[in-house]
């Protein structure tokens, strides 16, 4: 399937590129507009001696000059390569004229004086001065590093750590590609967050509108009213998306084209980032079979899947080994599909492949507010399936990413746009599993979709578990949580949803992979059995824009979650809105919840999505106080986020 | 792929219909890996009894099911059946993350369906169901073996949290509180503001012809804040007829509503008034944005207004927005020349056009209507009481 390239769409990119040439030096060399990939040692940062310095600089995405803040000139920022074992030493300069700034080594397990957040962990960097990181490099994998200060971090402040094991690395590649993915926006970030925070769904150009309900498409005039008397909007799938946003790989716009090189038949190993301060990404390589090898980080079982969804601050590592001497397009699609962060994998420079257009964004269903599987029990009005197969709203807009679709895939959309999904919930349903025993009944269906397949759950009684009384706001089903204009729903119902491959991603008609894919190559270093639990419930309004922890927001609740050292807690993360929030823990991973014992996959930041939960659990073993908080950054600017205390048994209060 | 069949195959034989997929796709077609183990496909073959410490394996995890007897098995998810009902608390959440539904006693898929339908969940109130179960996905399931996180929960107490801010040990008190303190404004605790105009609009109707608005300003977080409200109208060469300004102090007191106290003055040519003021503004059930007030004036007069419009999207950026506003007197007040009852309404259709969110300039008609007393007063005066203009606006905020 040899994309042939339009003599003018040839002619654009030729310029683009050539642009970007000119303006190479604004990138590091790992993310310059052609990389023929990155081989140790190093063009990049390394030593146990860094400097770092934090300055506003100009970068330039799809031809055009953007304001933001880097690391050495650069965004993204340099690099910084270590070696497990090593002591490193990094002194961080900002230099920025009026703003304190600071560094988080994300997921690093590092003394809590050298954490990086300004207010728990140090008092930040001050203008002009300078602080000196020092710490031992204790594991191995792709972590990445940023700003905890105020909004930084939308504006470039992001780079990514990759520390090689101190032994033989068990996963084997010829090429390695770091893929720091991430939002930039010319609005400054003080300007996104006003704008959402007065304006509820100021972003959002994919609301369902008169227009698209006379063309039958979202969900029908039923589901509105009944959704509208909920005040819940289903197309509310991100806040800040694609209208405000240029979706980057290492810099570059989907446009610039951001090319890594391979060699057919070489195993590529892809470091993916996910330094977004907003976008949960949907990544593929149309046509290649990605291996999951790594995730946050931590080694795990190789999974092969089509696609996967990375919330923001999640890292993983996928092997690809591209036989063809052809080029494909690495696509990171935004979650509610307004756009798309876009780049090639090409065995010489200047190639393209087809880039596939944005799917259908995902219209919020019941599920997603908490109340269950409502498909299953004789509300067939509000199920998703029938929004899901009406098409999107005629009128919806996406960013100008979504001029990029080409050849035949953009026509194949344009007729599946039209409601004719491959596969759809109301088939499945009526489908006899009984008969499914074999390959070939299952081969045309992703096991991701399985996951909310609901067929042998139609015989369960759930017409008298009375779903029409459930509320949408009953503060008895989370005691704990605070009552006050922050909390808009809680969730009657939260299910575990790591089975699911993630919103928007149930019927895509591929392996997408779910957090309960993934297991641990190695065995958990605590497997002891919680000494207890506790719930975290993640509130937020959507028409205030506020966003809490348990109802309570980190400016009017100051008491942190206490930890004893060495303890094992079990920890519930409860959504109890309608959006999926990453949630990062700092100085500790935890293990995953999902049924794999002693190999649970260990990470540091977890998605929970709308109206779910996720368990995990984890040892207290880092005496200090932690930040914990949701890693969509202005949900966090917003009051997401609490302090986690772990301290000595005995000196505890 | 032709592993993958085989393995496929392999699986469903084993009764592990659902599963299947997410098994296969664990071993077999992993190039990428290096792993410590000799040959893949016979241990996923091999009987349980050879392997009697299974959890130490990297490959035996997802093969478990082949080395469980299944009637042995079968034992173990029923006994942990008993702890659903209760399952709020996070011991029994794990249990059941635990079961092992291939492990059931089942010969096929069909039986496992029939399994699950024989669970009666009515009698499973506070139930809450695991997506795992309601998705069969059994790849979340792989292990009987009850070892790290397949272990339930104890119920320890939690330690009370620590009174001091560790970081005060490592940097200068000082230092460490200030930047506490704007972190924690920093996440939350902001303020903000916003200048709205939903209405601000040229009338043409008989007579002169008018101008009318109707906007409202803010400044505060996200509970207090203080809310400065305007409307009025006049006619062109003629002067303001009317123009008022409230100033309020708002309150959340829920999701969706603000309560608002304050004073209103009414600028009246000759006859300026004053009240008391107290009223709500928010969001009501079906996207109406309503917003009501009773107003006590210096002279004792009680008048009541109620607004409400909604926005109806026609596309992404048109929007038809029906407004309604009533105003009511609990007596008549012959100085305003307003009558008890409802005074006046007007019911307004604009259309407006979103340029950008915050920029949308509109046309639409309006019609107002003084009623009752109120109408006899005008028309004693000489007054139409009811009036139809054609309006074109812009709706702006800033």
């Amino acid at each position: 399937m040899q994309h042939s390239f339009s003599r003018r769409q040839f002619m654009r990119s030729g310029a683009v590129v050539g642009g970007s040439l000119a303006l190479a030096n604004y990138f590091p060399a790992w993310a310059q507009p052609v990389s023929a990939g990155i081989t140790a040692p190093l063009p990049t940062l390394s030593g146990n001696d860094i400097t770092l310095r934090i300055a506003r600089q100009t970068m330039m995405i799809d031809g055009r000059p953007s304001k933001a803040i880097g690391i050495n000139g650069t965004v993204p920022a340099p690099l910084i390569r270590l070696c497990e074992g090593q002591t490193v030493r990094l002194n961080v300069i900002n230099d920025l004229v009026d703003e304190d700034s600071s560094i988080h080594w994300h997921g690093l397990l590092v003394p809590p004086q050298f954490d990086g957040v300004p207010g728990i962990s140090f008092p930040g960097i001050r203008p002009r001065s300078s602080y000196l990181y020092e710490f031992p490099v204790k594991q191995s994998g792709t972590y990445w590093y940023h700003s905890h200060s105020g909004l930084q971090e939308q504006l470039g402040h992001y780079g990514p750590i990759v520390i090689d094991p101190a032994g033989e690395d068990p996963i084997k590649y010829d090429r390695e590609h770091v893929i720091v993915l991430s939002d930039h926006s010319q609005i400054s970030p003080e300007g996104i967050f006003r704008r959402m925070k007065v304006d509820p769904g100021h972003f959002n150009f994919q609301r369902q509108t008169l227009a698209g309900l006379l063309a039958g498409r979202d969900q029908t005039a039923k589901d509105r009213l009944e959704w509208g008397k909920m005040r819940m909007d289903p197309t509310d799938v991100s806040d800040a998306t694609g209208p405000a946003y240029t979706y980057l790989v290492n810099g570059h716009g989907p446009f610039d084209n951001w090319t890594a090189l391979f060699t057919p038949g070489q195993r590529v190993r892809l470091r993916i980032i996910n330094a977004s301060a907003m976008t949960t990404f949907n990544v593929r390589i149309p046509g290649l079979p990605l291996t999951i090898v790594q995730a946050d980080g931590q080694n795990v079982m190789p999974v092969a899947v089509d696609e996967f969804q990375i919330g923001v601050a999640e890292t993983y590592d996928a092997i690809v080994t591209p036989t063809e001497d052809k080029a494909f397009t690495l696509v990171g699609e935004a979650v509610d599909r307004s756009g798309m962060a876009r780049a090639t994998l090409a065995p010489r420079p200047g190639m393209a492949a087809e880039v596939p257009p944005l799917r259908k964004r995902p219209l919020a269903t019941m599920k997603d507010m908490g109340m269950g599987d409502m498909s299953m029990g004789g509300m067939e009005g509000m199920d998703m399936s029938v929004g899901a197969q009406r098409g999107v709203d005629t009128t919806a807009e996406q960013n100008s990413s979504a001029k990029l679709a080409t050849g035949a895939m953009a026509a194949i959309s344009a007729a599946m746009d039209h409601g004719d999904m491959p596969m759809d919930h109301a088939g499945m349903a009526g489908m006899d599993h009984g008969a499914a025993t074999g390959a070939d009944a299952m081969a045309g269906m992703a096991p991701g979709a399985m996951g909310t397949a609901q067929g042998p759950m139609a015989g369960m009684d759930h017409g008298s578990m009375d779903m029409g009384s459930m509320k949408m706001r009953d503060f008895s089903n989370a005691p704990q949580v605070k009552k006050g204009p922050g909390v808009q729903t809680i969730s009657p119902m939260p299910m575990d949803r790591t089975g699911e491959p993630g919103q928007g991603l149930e019927n895509v008609g591929h392996k997408v992979l779910t957090y309960r894919d993934l297991m641990a190559l190695e065995r958990n270093p605590d497997v002891r059995a919680p000494s207890r639990s506790i719930d975290i419930h993640l509130t937020g309004n959507m028409e205030r824009f506020m966003w809490s922890f348990d109802g309570e927001k980190m400016s009017d609740f100051h008491e942190p979650i206490p930890f004893i050292e060495g303890e094992r807690v079990r920890v519930n993360l409860i959504n109890d809105s309608m959006m999926g929030h990453p949630i990062h823990i700092h100085g500790h991973f935890f293990e995953l919840v999902t049924g794999h014992g002693d190999r649970a996959p260990r990470k540091h930041t977890v998605i929970v999505q709308p109206g779910g939960k996720v368990t995990w659990d984890f040892t207290a073993d880092a005496v200090g106080d932690w930040a914990f908080h949701c890693h969509l950054l202005y949900h966090m600017h917003a009051g997401m986020m609490r302090t986690v205390s772990v301290r000595p048994k005995g000196e505890a209060a | 792929m032709n592993r993958l069949f085989a393995a496929l195959t392999t699986t469903s034989a084993l009764a592990l219909t659902v599963a299947a997929p997410a098994q296969a796709q664990s071993m077999q077609n992993m190039p990428g890996m290096s792993m410590p183990m000799p040959s893949k496909k016979p241990a996923a073959k091999r009987p349980a009894a050879k392997r009697p410490t299974p959890q130490r394996h990297p490959t035996a995890r997802r093969t478990a099911p082949a080395r469980h007897p299944p009637a042995k098995a079968g034992r173990e998810p029923m006994e942990n059946m008993p702890g659903i009902p209760g399952m709020s608390d996070g011991a029994a959440q794990s249990q059941m993350t635990g079961m092992d539904h291939r492990a059931m006693p089942m010969p096929g898929a069909p039986a496992q369906s029939g399994t699950m339908e024989g669970m009666d969940h009515s009698a499973m109130p506070g139930m809450e169901m695991p997506a795992d179960q309601a998705g069969h996905d059994m790849s979340g399931m792989s292990s009987t073996e009850q070892t790290g996180t397949n272990l339930p929960a104890g119920n320890a107490p939690a330690p009370l949290p620590p009174m001091d801010h560790y970081a005060d040990r490592q940097f200068p008190a000082g230092d460490m509180q200030q930047s506490r303190s704007s972190m924690m404004r920093e996440s939350g605790g902001q303020s903000f503001n916003q200048v709205m105009f939903n209405l601000a609009e040229y009338q043409a109707h008989k007579g002169r012809d008018g101008y009318r608005w109707d906007g409202e300003a803010w400044f505060g977080g996200d509970v207090s804040r203080l809310t400065l409200k305007s409307e009025g109208e006049g006619a062109f060469r003629e002067g303001v007829e009317s123009a008022e300004i409230q100033a309020l102090y708002s309150r959340a007191i829920g999701p969706y509503f603000n309560l608002q106290a304050g004073v209103r003055h009414d600028f009246e040519p000759g006859r300026p008034t004053t009240y008391a003021a107290v009223g709500f503004e928010g969001l009501a059930p079906y996207w109406f944005e309503v917003e009501g007030a009773l107003f006590l004036s210096d002279k004792g007069d009680l008048l009541a207004r109620l607004e409400g419009y909604y926005d109806q999207r026609i596309t992404q950026r048109l929007v038809l927005q029906p407004r309604v506003e009533l105003n009511l007197a609990a007596q008549d007040v012959p100085a305003t020349r307003t009558g008890a009852g409802l005074s006046s309404a007007e019911l307004g259709l604009r259309l407006r056009y979103e340029i950008s969110r915050q920029f949308a300039p509109y046309i639409g008609v309006s019609y107002e209507a003084k009623t009752g007393q109120t109408a006899r007063y005008a028309r004693a005066e000489g007054e139409d009481p009811t009036r139809t203009s054609l309006v074109a606006g812009v709706r702006f905020w800033f």
